[in-house]
């Protein structure tokens, strides 16, 4: 079914009975071409873009849980393309890009809001250190401006810019393509999308071994719903990248982290750019519905947990107090963590593995959100043909051995 | 809060340490392969579950010492000193 303005008044004359489920839920089949492991944005958008750019829809997505309901639906729902380095610029902005056209590829709304991407400098070296970040954006064809300590006034009201601010504001720079988008909206559009294509999501199935075939290539998994078998499987798990890493046999560069964040309860519009402080550790937003949404950094010690704990959250709320005083009477509404997959580089892991026939896409750490529709595009790329994309090349496995790291922490925002 | 057991000043709030990451990691010879190289520098096994790790009480004592956390649970099954091996009640010796 086409979602459209006529569908809708259609619907609205229906009572709304007419509305079907967005995909189905099928039994799993005995074999696939390709399986994907894990029902993420990530995942989602391999299936899709197997299907669509690769014409392979013989595809089925094995999730655990329910689909979005790890990362992608735990995140502050940010997008940006504001990296250090060509090749991550690269990658970043092609993610933008395909983000900008997502709702009409996809027929449904994303609800993207390029509202702007807005970075404080508290400090003199702040202001060097974001002159020497936006100077690389541009020098990599992204547009980035410079922010006076007034244009930043102008653009965030809310902000304390009073002399006796506890972090003062001397400027900042933004990038104006920056902004948010609806986090459940991109897995379910994709889901849908894929499914019409005649791709099937398996929820409520869990991978609890991989089979090999005699040359030590994987053959297919073994699920909590039979054995499915697959010619080509692609992993898209997030911060339980090492577990599925260690069923099938070898170690990633990853560690897994609890990412917090935390919602307010709503209130009239105040907010309408994204708003980040490296200095404080916080970055804010206002959500659609009014919520202001908070995040800030990493619960600094190995987690699976997907709760984080009170000493960073205090450290997040007081950080966004300094920078907004007039948030102080705000209630949280809730507050939840997502599991990350940190690589020591913080740029992702996209391609082979050292097991035959099978393919990753994890490292994404603290910024997966941002770089779904990319993510997805080059592990369909990788599954469908064997080989990389040469936008995924820079990001191999092996750069760990080889030490051609793209050290992008200092782009991530927050320092972690 | 989660309290960790500083061996030397007891259970004080999460706040006052900071975690060193994976512990027994030990060092290859200079000789090694890029191979081996790498695996010591960046690959680990971020268990989901029993985790050996070495924290340091930075905001108080100074001290270095060993815990055997569950990754999921935060519980702390362990607390040892930052040259011992794991307790064999957490980790059995090898045969």
């Amino acid at each position: 079914m086409r979602y459209s303005a006529l569908a809708l008044l259609r619907g609205a004359l229906a009572a709304h009975r007419n509305w079907t489920p967005a995909w189905r839920s099928p039994e799993p089949k005995a074999a696939y071409d390709i399986l994907i492991i894990g029902g993420g944005g990530h995942g989602l958008a391999a299936a899709y873009y197997l299907a669509k750019n690769h014409g392979i829809s013989n595809v089925a997505v094995i999730e655990r849980g329910w689909l979005g309901g790890g990362n992608t639906g735990r995140n502050t729902t940010v997008v940006r393309s504001n990296y250090l380095y060509p090749e991550s610029a690269r990658l970043y902005d092609f993610a933008l890009r395909l983000y900008e056209g997502l709702s009409r590829e996809l027929n449904y709304n994303v609800m993207l809001s390029q509202r702007g991407h807005v970075m404080l400098a508290h400090s003199r070296h702040d202001l060097e250190s974001l002159a020497r970040w936006a100077n690389a954006m541009c020098m990599n064809g992204i547009a980035a401006e410079l922010l006076s300590r007034e244009e930043v006034a102008e653009l965030i009201p809310a902000l304390d810019m009073s002399p006796d601010a506890r972090y003062p504001v001397l400027g900042g720079f933004t990038q104006r393509r920056g902004g948010t988008a609806r986090h459940d909206a991109v897995p379910w559009g994709y889901a849908r999308a894929a499914d019409a294509l005649g791709v099937d999501i398996l929820q409520d199935c869990e991978v609890r071994g991989f089979l090999k075939g005699a040359a030590g290539q994987v053959t297919g998994v073994e699920t909590s719903r039979g054995h499915i078998a697959a010619r080509r499987i692609g992993l898209a798990v997030a911060g339980h990248s090492s577990v599925l890493a260690q069923l099938a046999g070898f170690r990633l560069p990853v560690t897994s982290y609890a990412l917090q964040a935390m919602v307010t309860e709503p209130l009239k519009p105040r907010l309408d750019k994204v708003v980040i402080s490296p200095g404080t550790g916080a970055y804010v937003s206002q959500s659609d519905k009014g919520e202001m949404v908070i995040g800030g950094g990493l619960d600094l010690f190995p987690s699976y947990a997907q709760r984080g704990s009170f000493a960073v959250l205090q450290s997040v709320v007081a950080a966004t107090l300094a920078i907004f005083p007039s948030f102080s009477r705000l209630r949280l509404m809730r507050q939840w963590a997502g599991i990350v997959d940190v690589v020591h580089d913080s740029s992702p892991i996209l391609g082979p593995t050292p097991v035959p026939e099978l393919y990753i896409n994890c490292g994404w750490g603290t910024g997966g959100f941002k770089a779904i529709p990319a993510g997805g595009w080059l592990l369909a790329h990788v599954l469908a043909t064997g080989r990389n994309h040469e936008l995924a090349e820079p990001f191999q496995l092996e750069r760990f051995i080889t030490g051609r790291l793209i050290d992008e922490a200092a782009a991530s925002g927050i320092a972690h | 809060m989660m309290q960790l057991p500083c061996p030397c000043c007891g259970a004080r709030d999460e706040s006052e340490f900071v975690c060193g990451g994976t512990t027994h990691i030990s060092r290859p010879d200079l000789e090694a392969t890029d191979a081996v190289w790498g695996q010591y520098l960046f690959f680990r096994d971020n268990p989901k579950g029993l985790h050996l790790e070495r924290w340091r009480h930075s905001y108080g004592c100074g001290l270095w010492f060993n815990i055997a956390r569950h990754s999921v649970t935060h519980e702390i099954l362990a607390v040892y000193a930052i040259n011992d091996s794991p307790p064999s009640t957490v980790v059995p010796a090898a045969p």
